[in-house]
């Protein structure tokens, strides 16, 4: 199901659903755009290139041995973190999301010199070397991972919202999620019950087209996932997840109807994954047109350098970014290369955190 | 000719009752349906409704007689009401009560006889002592699950804590086992300090992916830096003839898991402190507790801080022939055997794990060390169990101590069947922990 998020958004919208439950999507639509300044413009651009050339390095790291494992790239999605991050407030709001998680880190504003670290299983990375690409987290950011079972973020971030709300601080979870786990059970377990209990949280589906290697038209009944919180009376929003302003646009508006205490939101992010589900993928399910189609035509930092350009922002600023962000990443290459592995001492601790 | 009306048995595990309140009186006519009484059991109070019409002859059990068998003759219906029916004793109530598992002396309800500051309470009450008492403490302490709240429990486990804490910290869920303990493994990770309820532990197997890959595993792969304080909690084990889905013993499977503390208590005053424990450490623990010994009654001290260390087996009666070793209901048939054991001259010590990750195996050790003899008592299944674990130990620390092989003494190994005498031809007893010692006395 390749095709254009765009012209899916208004049709889907128009059928089915009741009213109150495309509410939020018709206030999206009718203004699509984040007014974003020129600088905010520019820093997501920068934050997009970052996480592109952060998830290229480590692609190579991983063609050289030094990364191993399941390693899973971001690379095609970096609007959505970037776009929606932005809008959180992080001295309140949580995130969680799946294995692809590098990106969210990185739109976080993590030092990518502890995140590669972690990939490369060394004592300076994110977790100690413990967690590596999929088990990432940073309490301190309130970041919760970087979970290795599909759909087991939703739970864990209605618990997350669960909490916001327990606390009253204000705080709304962020729950991110793929096609392929949006057909899990205990996705729609954690709906209803964040519905019928109207806790804050955003469910994020970052639909990239691909399960693995399985299309979303061979997967699932319902291909528009925005609808699937319409069981639980859960508003979706159906969004271009290849245009960081559109993305932003829509986080206000589902973090304005979510903070006012109105409970769950579902928005669907139409994204694209150039690369293969994890560096073991050869990606025989799709073809090379439909790839090189999307990186031509839908792409995000092209897309955002376009509306740089065409708002006259300098060339030179722009390049002056790319190569802040190379220097930025080749750094952290060095460091999680150089860095030494963890002491064998490791091996025993953080088992428990007490002692009995 | 007049109809025996006996108290029922109103729950699986139900093996008497307080007749609370007769809701006819000698003389009525009745209809099939007729609500003749209200019969309160260890879970809640039930209405006893008329299969048959009649006239209300004899009530032979006043309202309000607590521990009435089930069995016991209550009422009469039908026409001889002419005094011929004598007040009748109340019998054993073979009948109907299903398969009562031997209690080894359990302490009487007679608090006259009872030490100062000592009181008699259920482990049922003790449990939820425990939560309240914890709940008083640290606002962030809640508990969610099925019927937690308004029902006041499926087994009456957390009577009256909705009361007291109010909704927003006693949360009924939907059915919804993977859902609500994902839930509860976030909150945690989120600065919470859950208690989340299985109705048993045979639907947690619904959550289990949660209970170890998101709360097990959490700290150790964060390199320590994000936690899941959760308490994973419910009946566990066989309960009574409720067939092979709802009866299973768990422990083992969480026992195997890094990053888990596991415990499995006997007593009220374990129960209480435990749980206690539990619900204060930083850790993910899955507490497992037993349906069979929610309404049995221990003494235990009325005041002060009944904390009880995690990870710290007990020795239950001293021995010096052979030590016996069991935790949660295997406990109470260690008791029972090691009694019948004395009598026939042989002395057995009785160890209660308490904790099963991590395994107290000093005491263990130490006491194979003095008997040089060891059964290992569990109500569960023989392969890859706790029984399983314990011998590998005496094996491989134990060895030079040991003068016979290690016995285990499990379920059957085979589902648990339904029918009265298949259930308790499957089921641990006394009996085959005496027998096991035996052997290892080469008796």
């Amino acid at each position: 199901m390749a095709r254009s998020g765009k012209t899916q958004t208004s049709k889907a919208a128009e059928s089915g659903a009741e009213p109150q439950l495309r509410a939020l999507h018709d206030r999206f639509t009718a203004d699509r755009t984040y007014a974003a300044s020129d600088d905010e413009l520019l820093h997501f651009y920068e934050q997009m290139v970052l996480i592109r050339r952060f998830e290229e390095r480590a692609g190579q790291l991983y063609g050289l041995g030094l990364i191993g494992g399941f390693c899973h790239l971001y690379i095609g999605q970096e609007a959505v973190a970037v776009g929606l991050q932005s809008a959180l407030d992080p001295a309140k709001d949580s995130v969680i999301t799946g294995y692809r998680d590098h990106g969210h880190m990185l739109a976080y504003g993590i030092d990518p010199k502890v995140i590669m670290a972690e990939l490369t299983g060394r004592a300076a990375g994110i977790s100690r070397g413990k967690g590596g690409s999929m088990h990432m987290f940073s309490v301190d950011h309130k970041f919760y991972g970087g979970h290795g079972i599909v759909g087991a973020q939703v739970s864990l971030g209605t618990g997350l919202a669960f909490a916001h709300k327990y606390r009253e601080d204000g705080g709304v979870c962020v729950a991110y999620f793929g096609d392929g786990a949006a057909n899990q059970g205990q996705v729609y377990e954690s709906f209803n019950m964040a519905a019928l209990w109207g806790l804050p949280v955003i469910y994020v589906i970052e639909n990239n087209q691909y399960a693995m290697g399985t299309a979303v038209a061979r997967s699932s009944a319902e291909t528009h996932f925005h609808r699937r919180g319409t069981a639980f009376r859960i508003p979706g929003m159906q969004v271009n997840g290849m245009d960081v302003l559109e993305v932003r646009q829509a986080a206000n508006v589902a973090l304005d109807y979510v903070r006012a205490g109105n409970g769950p939101v579902l928005m669907e992010l139409n994204t694209y994954r150039y690369r293969g589900h994890s560096m073991s993928d050869p990606a025989k399910y799709r073809t090379r047109e439909e790839v090189q189609e999307v990186r031509e035509h839908r792409d995000p930092i092209d897309h955002a350098k376009a509306e740089l350009l065409k708002r006259g922002v300098a060339e030179e600023r722009i390049k002056e970014i790319d190569k802040r962000i190379r220097q930025t990443v080749t750094e952290s290459a060095d460091f999680a290369e150089s860095s030494p592995e963890p002491e064998l001492a490791e091996l025993h601790t953080d088992v428990l955190v007490e002692s009995y | 000719m007049a109809v025996e009306l006996k108290m029922p048995a109103l729950s699986p595990t139900m093996e008497e009752g307080k007749l609370a309140r007769w809701l006819v009186k000698e003389g009525d006519e009745v209809k099939a349906g007729d609500i003749l009484a209200e019969i309160e059991t260890d879970k809640a109070t039930m209405e006893f409704e008329a299969v048959d019409e009649g006239k209300v002859g004899k009530l032979l059990v006043p309202e309000g007689t607590e521990g009435v068998k089930v069995g016991t003759v209550i009422a009469l219906i039908g026409e001889d009401e002419g005094g011929a029916a004598a007040p009748v004793p109340a019998p054993a109530a073979p009948v109907l009560a299903p398969a009562p598992v031997a209690t080894p002396a359990p302490v009487a309800a007679v608090p006259a006889a009872a030490p100062r500051n000592m009181a008699t309470i259920t482990v049922r009450e003790a449990l939820r002592d425990a939560m309240a008492e914890e709940m008083r403490r640290d606002g962030r302490v809640f508990v969610m699950g099925e019927e937690v709240a308004q029902y006041q429990g499926a087994y009456k486990v957390t009577q009256g804590l909705l009361d007291e804490f109010g909704p927003k910290r006693v949360i009924d869920t939907p059915i919804t086992e993977y859902g609500f303990a994902g839930i509860g493994a976030g909150a945690a990770m989120g600065g919470l300090r859950p208690i989340i309820e299985f109705m048993t532990f045979n639907f947690a197997m619904q959550a289990v992916d949660h209970i170890i890959n998101s709360a097990a595993k959490t700290n150790y792969m964060s390199g320590g830096q994000m936690r899941c304080p959760v308490v994973f909690r419910g009946p566990n084990g066989a309960a009574s003839r409720v067939g092979a889905q709802h009866s299973q013993n768990f422990a083992p499977w969480y026992a195997s898991v890094p990053g888990l503390v596991v415990i499995a208590p006997y007593d009220a005053a374990d129960a209480k402190g435990l749980l206690k424990s539990a619900i204060r450490s930083e850790d993910p623990v899955v507490f497992l507790e037993n349906e069979l010994i929610y309404g049995r009654s221990f003494e235990i001290a009325e005041d002060g801080d009944t904390v009880v260390p995690i990870g710290k087996a007990r020795v239950m009666r001293e021995g010096s022939d052979v030590t016996i070793v069991s935790y949660s209901i295997g406990v109470g048939l260690a008791l029972e055997a090691a009694e019948t054991l004395a009598a026939e001259g042989i002395s057995a010590e009785v160890i209660d794990l308490r904790t099963l990750r991590p395994l107290d195996k000093g005491a263990v050790l130490t006491s194979l060390a003095k008997t040089n003899r060891l059964v290992v008592a569990e109500e569960g299944w023989p392969v890859c169990s706790i029984a399983s674990e314990i011998i590998a130990i005496c094996m491989e620390e134990g060895f030079d101590h040991l003068d016979a092989p290690v016995l285990r003494v499990c379920d059957e190994d085979v589902p648990l069947p339904y029918a009265h005498n298949l259930e308790k031809a499957a089921l641990i007893d006394a009996g085959r922990i005496v027998a096991a010692v035996k052997k290892v006395c080469y008796r």
